[in-house]
């Protein structure tokens, strides 16, 4: 390579490179050192995710879990027939499982909605 | 009928189990490999195995026992052993797998950081894991002798050979496809039979007047304490679920958070498939054997129907099916239990003086004796009452140590230990008084009998107040990282892993990496 003035090279760069503005730590950096930044982003996911956990319980808890008071406030719910089946047993015998595993569907497509959201925010810088 | 058929479906039954764990043994190696397949397990075949080791003697033969004797109340052991899954899915599933622990006691001493809280919870991982074993010796004792004529003893210690057997050769690779081959049999075992006999119902009305419109029995709430007893029920089976030992053991099979949560939906509705065929036993137990509510032979029910309902071939024929599931549902939870038990005492105890493999089958070995010799000598036991007993102290300890160990900072070492002492000593004492008749009666009665309503948040009170007044250990913000963030971000987790520590003990003779200081 022959060096000739007219074609040699010239570094072109931003006039304010190297001006003051450092690069700011990436999100994971900040929960590895677990600064208060970092700490707040993993609060954050935690509690979405309890958050999350406790509206299923919830959800559990007022239906399911209120079948036995159902019964006890109201005698003739323990009575009442649909199709010729009794309906304790309808619910308990066969309505129950659908619904659990719906329950559990839905649980799981939110949560895992809760975490893309958290790694795009770590991914993003 | 001929004990011919029932001899060929269990010696079958037995024979598959034992070829396929053999197979296994080809496949797995290391120690790794041992307990946890490696995790080369897909979802599928884990949430079959999962709930083939979950389906055990009181799913097959004891929910229709006690549906035929009880009525509508019982209805709520299967819905609670299902509903358990979900609450485990909610709050357990996916951190449980990121926590990379092997066993509840490896839990404990990660996110506590405390040998004491480790060897507590190693204790009573023995001590669920037992008691869960013992009625499923006898459930086979029973079933064989109904099968065979047999005396109870030789199905006992079948399952305790047929079990040792699959352990001692493949470890968990081998269990793993054991569980979900038995799962699949369990559910056709279950299906066939109860098609034919509805069919047979339904073309022969037999009368059944004064036996299904009994209000004690079709009605729930029936009996006096019935709020309180069906809402301790619920607790316990919603609660004790996540901290039964041989289902955490099997999370570690998923290969993340993610699937553990995924394969924890398809075992919703695996279960929830099953659940639904024990209960049509019960209803038609009532019409065609409505002797055995009297003679106190409920657990018999499932298999007694088809010859009782369509006698000569067909009837033997069937018989041998149902007995082959039910012999299914021992080996599958048995082996489980073993598994999780000599993982946790080879572990804990052998591992300073044993190689792991070596270790590993030895414990499976003694944990598996022991609990024959303890059946053999304490015949007489109400399966039902085992198995909740299981249930109750598993809700009263580790759901409390798992629930607030993953979701809150502030549990301590101290607050874990105290609340697992308190909580199992209290579930443990109310129902040995239970299972040996000395009990009060009344209100305190009732308590006694079902004690989780009670157990469960004094066992929550307890750890909550002691890690209150003391600090937290000191590496619980990576904990959290570890237990909360998806594995494919490339974030800092803690120093601590099970594999590793393994390694480590057979080297340095019991260097921990997360110890507390002596």
């Amino acid at each position: 390579m022959t060096e000739s003035g007219s074609a040699r090279r010239v570094r072109v760069s931003s006039p304010r490179a190297g001006t003051g503005r450092r690069r700011r730590p990436s999100v994971s950096s900040e929960i590895d050192a677990q600064t208060e930044l970092g700490e707040v982003y993993v609060r954050s996911l935690v509690r979405t995710q309890l958050r999350l956990a406790v509206e299923v319980t919830l959800a559990l808890a007022g239906t399911l879990g209120l079948l036995p008071v159902l019964f006890a406030v109201v005698p003739a719910s323990r009575t009442l027939r649909v199709a010729g089946v009794p309906l304790p047993w309808l619910l308990l015998g066969v309505v129950v499982y659908p619904f659990l595993v719906g329950l559990g569907w839905l649980y799981v497509r939110r949560a895992e909605r809760n975490e893309r959201a958290f790694s795009e925010l770590v991914d993003r810088r | 009928m001929t004990p011919l058929a029932g001899i060929v479906a269990v010696v079958a039954v037995s024979a598959v189990t034992i070829g396929i764990g053999a197979f296994g043994l080809r496949i797995s190696r290391t120690t790794g490999d041992f307990y946890v397949a490696s995790r080369t397990v897909g979802p599928v075949a884990n949430a079959s195995a999962i709930s083939g080791e979950y389906l055990s003697a009181a799913s097959f033969l004891g929910v229709a026992g006690l549906v035929l004797t009880r009525g509508a109340d019982s209805l709520w052991y299967p819905v609670g052993w299902t509903a358990g899954y979900l609450v485990l899915l909610v709050f357990v599933a996916a951190p449980l797998r990121r926590s990379g622990a092997y066993t509840l006691p490896d839990f404990a001493q990660l996110r506590v950081e405390s040998r004491r809280a480790r060897s507590v919870s190693s204790v009573l991982v023995v001590l669920i894991g037992v008691v869960y074993l013992v009625p499923q010796f006898q459930g086979a004792g029973l079933t064989l002798r109904s099968l065979t004529g047999a005396p109870p003893w030789v199905g006992e210690v079948t399952v305790a050979v047929v079990v040792l057997l699959i352990v001692a050769s493949g470890g968990m690779r081998s269990i793993t496809l054991v569980q979900a081959f038995q799962y699949w049999l369990k559910l056709v075992a279950l299906l066939v039979p109860a098609c034919f006999l509805l069919v047979t119902w339904q073309r022969h009305r037999v009368p059944a007047a004064g036996r299904l419109d009994v209000a004690d029995w079709v009605e729930p709430l029936g009996g006096p304490h019935g709020l309180y007893l069906t809402y301790s029920l619920i607790l316990a089976t919603f609660l004790g679920t996540m901290g039964l030992p041989h289902v955490v053991v099997r999370f570690y099979t998923n290969r993340d958070g993610r699937s553990a949560r995924r394969t924890t939906v398809a075992v919703l509705g695996l279960l929830s498939c099953f659940y639904l065929l024990p209960p049509v036993y019960g209803v038609l137990g009532r019409v065609y054997a409505f002797d055995l509510v009297r003679s106190g032979g409920g657990d018999s029910v499932v298999l007694e129907l088809p010859s009782r309902v369509l006698g000569g071939s067909t009837g033997d024929l069937l018989t041998a099916v149902l007995g082959a599931g039910a012999f299914a549902a021992f080996l599958s939870t048995s082996s489980g239990l073993v598994v999780s038990i000599g993982g946790v005492v080879s572990q804990d105890l052998l591992s300073r003086r044993m190689e792991g493999v070596t270790a590993f089958r030895a414990a499976s070995a003694a944990g598996a004796l022991a609990t024959l010799g303890l059946t053999l000598a304490s015949s007489g036991l109400a399966v039902a009452h085992a198995v909740e007993l299981a249930f109750t102290v598993a809700a009263s300890t580790f759901c409390p140590l798992l629930l607030l160990g993953i979701w809150w900072r502030r549990l301590t070492a101290a607050g874990a230990v105290a609340g697992l002492v308190v909580g199992g000593g209290l579930s443990t004492t109310a129902v040995l008084l239970t299972m040996f008749g000395a009990g009060p009666s009344g209100a305190p009665g009732a308590v006694v009998a079902q004690p989780a309503l009670v157990t469960v948040p004094l066992a929550f009170l307890v750890m909550v107040t002691v890690s209150l007044a003391t600090s937290p250990p000191p590496q619980v913000s990576r904990t959290m990282v570890r237990l909360h963030a998806p594995e494919h971000l490339a974030l800092d987790r803690g120093s601590y892993h099970p594999e590793r520590r393994h390694e480590l003990h057979r080297e340095h003779h019991g260097g921990e990496p997360a110890d507390e200081p002596a």
